[in-house]
């Protein structure tokens, strides 16, 4: 296997891995509280609707010519992995909580206590809707992550592998542990899925904008040690920034001038 | 058309996302790059300077 499928393969595993700590939090939350019935039926309506939208997608890509279609997936992949890296940098640097499952579990359980108990089509409605979009948000980034990633290796499936296996340890050991995978090292998990992303979105969108990368596809290697490195630098100084006001709010504080 | 309202909010919250400078900038570096190929520039190093001062920018921005 190249490096390049290498990276496909694990962006979208730890990607899937990711988001599905996230559904699987709120799955059993509403099973937990609400049952498992429209909870089970929910998640496997937001399967087949996830199914459904990437079948949908995937013949609409081929249809795209390939050097519009670079530009749009690679310039895809890049607001993505902006996105995440940005959450990334902001999680490290402490200017944002660290995500918690343990947290966020306790905050869907009281959400849901509170809820009513409408009954539609012989289904606890709450828990059947909040199953649903749970699992079909968090699923939709992994959806576009694997046809993007995919396309740009030119092997969908080789993706979609990748998603499924961390789909796959997610729900098992969601299944024996039956409690939230706070033990994830999900803010990490996120950051180098940021640096991931941002990096392919560089080089894909790059080449869809014919530009010679020197060294060919090796360049890839360069770019994502370079956004990497450009990552941790960048949490590093922004954590001294917040440090130093942090400081300075103190002595203001105590009147030292 | 609430419904359109809201399918497009979505699409925008998903794409967009927190900050629109990150999609902003990501467009004009795309284009800016293509555009100096155009006229027979290498330009590779635009995406390479331009991505992290763009994520430099939004976290600042959040930062405040």
């Amino acid at each position: 296997m190249s490096a390049s499928a290498i990276f496909v393969v694990g962006g979208a595993f730890l990607a899937s891995t990711v988001e599905m700590v996230e559904a699987l939090t709120i799955v059993l939350a509403m099973g937990v509280t609400r049952g498992w019935r429209a909870t089970f039926i929910g998640s496997v309506a937001a399967l087949v609707a996830l199914a459904v939208v990437v079948a949908a997608l995937g013949p609409l890509i081929d249809q795209i010519p390939f050097t519009a279609l670079r530009i749009v997936i690679g310039g895809l992949l890049l607001v993505f992995g902006l996105q995440w890296l940005r959450k990334a940098v902001l999680r490290g640097s402490g200017y944002k909580a660290l995500h918690d499952e343990e947290k966020a579990y306790i905050a869907e359980v009281e959400a849901s206590e509170h809820a009513g108990h409408e009954m539609r089509a012989g289904l606890d409605w709450y828990a059947f809707t909040v199953s649903f979009k749970g699992v079909f948000l968090e699923g939709l980034e992994v959806a576009f992550i694997v046809l993007t990633f995919g396309t740009s290796h030119g092997s969908i499936p080789l993706a979609a592998a990748g998603a499924a296996a961390g789909l796959v340890i997610v729900g098992i050991a969601g299944i024996l542990i039956h409690a939230p995978l706070s033990r994830v090292p999900e803010n990490t998990l996120k950051f180098a899925v940021g640096v991931m992303l941002t990096s392919f979105g560089i080089f894909w969108s790059g080449e869809g904008a014919k530009v010679d990368w020197p060294g060919g596809d090796v360049a890839l290697l360069g770019v994502i040690a370079f956004v990497l490195a450009v990552a941790l630098g960048m949490t590093r100084l922004l954590s001294m920034q917040r440090s130093q006001a942090i400081g300075r709010q103190k002595l203001a504080g105590e009147g030292v001038p | 058309m609430k419904l359109l309202e809201n399918f497009g909010r979505f699409w925008w919250d998903f794409i967009v996302g927190d900050d629109w400078l990150i999609a902003a900038a990501g467009v004009v570096l795309i284009a800016l790059t293509a555009w100096l190929v155009s006229v027979g520039l290498n330009a590779w190093w635009v995406l390479v300077i331009g991505v992290p001062l763009a994520l430099y920018a939004t976290v600042k921005r959040a930062a405040r």
